[in-house]
């Protein structure tokens, strides 16, 4: 949330000063040797990093387009060119359409998370005793392991769990559920599980940033007579605006690449699989890496237009990296 | 009148969300602490009988391996961190202290790197480690863990920018070199940097599982995650088990949670904005 780090500016500022950079070597003794170190030293601390950085994340994405135009099984020596057709399947299978849907539960988890996570936020930053032990409380789970909340939630909600339990002492018998075996219920239970794992960090974020609001707008709007609403609605809101925007991309990139909750708790069936299990299955499974590929590369495109669109919608933050 | 209702509302809310928050956690502890008959016998709301039952613990340690899973966590946590403190410090350095042709390139790098994420990449990525001789070894993760983190290069980037220059200036009219102005002058200035790194590092590679998911499949080399994930196999039906496991797995986080709160909050806090 502070100032971009330096040279982050843009790539035109950089190459600026590359440029004098250049030129001031240049008029310095051409060739000496501690001159030429000098000039050789960044390249040697980067070598490692830039080649690791090459090697597994941009090797990795240009050969995924490549695949996905292929009908490669991952083991043979020869990739047939097959064009788009991996891309015509991942949108006309109904087994892998369906799983486009699945990630709109996750989504709409993803606006519960933020709407609770505002409301905590918001409360814990007014005068509340025993903030930090409800600050610490809401955020832990953020830190369990995945499997061991999906094991945690299987125990929970396992017919005769603790759910079923404490709705029945409650006499609310009516609406237990096959809480993850129930077709019709499972993705909402999954999503519930996101909720319960994700939004802590959503909140600490959100109380971040509100703390951060300078306190002597609150005492200019006191005297001109605000209530906490208007003060909600016309400070802390528009404040955090750049925030809520991150939280949204977070919370949107993180429900289409959905893989840990399901997995563990139902391993993608009664109609629980997400994109990322069944891109899974097809590469490792099923060995067809081409369509595994092709569904990766459109997954990482939603990504990335999602960001894009958060960019687009709130100029204001530019300073998200 | 309106005041203490609004009052009262706002601390209701806050103990139904801690109830929601620990009810789930506290009915696995319980259910740690029970005999196999007892589990069965009794309801997930009651207490267990004997609270120092500790049994399903040491199953757990021993029989399903959980002892071992903690060792190779360790390992592949000191290897990664080491590697990953090298080279978010080294870029930082580099790009941070100099000046050179290339370098808005190397930024741009960097910076379109934050936009993939891992999991997209992984089909792919999973043919190159294979082509390396690296699948099933404990140094596919480590070099995963070291190589792909852009989170603590810009950590240690935006660090490196509130250390003087001039620190490095005197070094060097000492006559240091470079190599040792970094290890010498740099490295020990950020450490309040790398004591971030370290921590949300530490966290993340310790609850990582889709990674070690798909590389490691010699049962003497899993770490945390998916040791714990094997006990749904064999053990499926024992509950109090897998129960003891779980809270295995929860307590070093927790007692790490309580001793480093804030660093913790702000770790995460400056990560996930990066």
């Amino acid at each position: 949330m502070t100032t971009a780090p330096t040279g982050l500016s843009g790539p035109s500022g950089a190459a600026a000063e590359q440029v004098t950079a250049a030129r001031a070597s240049r008029k310095g003794g051409t060739g000496r040797g501690p001159a030429r170190l000098r000039k050789l030293t960044p390249y040697l601390f980067l070598i490692v990093p830039v080649g690791l950085l090459l090697l597994l994340t941009y090797l990795p994405v240009v050969n995924m387009f490549w695949y996905s135009v292929t009908d490669w099984d991952g083991l043979d020596k020869v990739k047939n060119f097959v064009g788009f057709d991996n891309y015509v399947e991942t949108f006309t299978d109904p087994q892998t359409v369906r799983v486009f849907y699945v990630s709109l539960y996750y989504i709409v988890g993803s606006f519960v998370q933020m709407a609770l996570a505002l409301y905590f936020a918001t409360i814990l930053s007014f005068k509340v005793r025993f903030k930090n032990m409800w600050k610490g409380i809401l955020f832990f789970p953020y830190l369990i392991n995945g499997v061991a909340i999906g094991l945690i939630f299987l125990n929970f909600l396992k017919p005769g769990g603790g759910l079923d339990t404490v709705l029945m002492k409650a006499g609310l018998d009516g609406l237990i559920h096959q809480w993850t075996g129930d077709p019709n219920i499972a993705n909402y239970a999954l999503a519930g599980v996101s909720v319960w794992r994700y939004t802590g960090l959503t909140f600490v974020m959100f109380l971040g940033a509100i703390q951060s609001i300078n306190s002597d707008i609150y005492e200019a709007a006191a005297l001109d007579g605000a209530t906490r609403w208007h003060e909600f609605w016309h400070i802390i809101l528009p404040s955090i605006r750049p925030i809520v925007g991150l939280a949204f991309i977070l919370g949107i990139s993180g429900s289409l690449s959905v893989f840990e909750i399901p997995y563990v708790m139902t391993g993608g069936s009664n109609g629980t699989e997400t994109f990322v299990i069944r891109t899974v299955w097809m590469a490792f499974n099923r060995n067809m890496v081409g369509l595994a590929s092709a569904m990766a590369v459109v997954l990482l495109v939603f990504v990335l237009l999602v960001t894009w669109l958060q960019r687009k919608l709130i100029p204001e933050e530019v300073d998200l990296t | 009148m309106t005041r203490t209702l609004g009052t009262t509302a706002k601390y209701v809310s806050l103990v139904v969300g801690a109830i929601f928050t620990l009810l789930p956690l506290g009915l696995i502890f319980f259910g740690s602490l029970k005999t196999n008959q007892e589990f069965l016998s009794t309801g997930p709301l009651d207490l267990p009988q004997d609270w120092f039952n500790f049994a399903n613990y040491t199953e757990a340690f021993t029989r399903a391996g959980m002892g071992m899973a903690f060792f190779n966590t360790v390992i592949i946590f000191a290897a990664a961190i080491v590697g990953t403190v090298f080279i978010g410090a080294g870029t930082a350095y580099a790009l941070d202290r100099f000046r050179f042709r290339g370098r808005g390139l190397v930024l741009v790098l960097f910076l379109l790197a934050t936009l993939v994420p891992g999991v997209t990449t992984q089909v792919a990525t999973f043919q190159i480690i294979n082509g390396l001789g690296l699948y099933g070894s404990r140094w596919a993760l480590i070099l995963l863990y070291m190589g792909t983190d852009i989170v603590s290069v810009y950590i240690f980037l935006q660090f490196m920018h509130s250390i003087p220059k001039s620190l490095d200036e005197a070094a060097m009219i000492e006559g240091a070199g470079h190599l040792r102005i970094f290890l010498q002058i740099i490295l020990p200035n950020l450490k309040p940097a790398i004591a971030t790194v370290v921590i949300i590092k530490g966290i993340g590679i310790y609850n990582e599982f889709f990674l070690p998911f798909l590389y490691i499949n010699d049962p003497d080399k899993l770490p945390i995650s998916t040791a714990l994930f094997k006990f749904k196999g064999p053990y499926g039906s024992n509950w109090e088990l897998i129960s003891a496991g779980v809270v295995i797995t929860i307590i070093p986080i927790l007692v790490l949670f309580l001793f480093l709160q804030r660093y913790i909050y702000n770790g995460f806090t400056s990560g996930a904005t990066k």
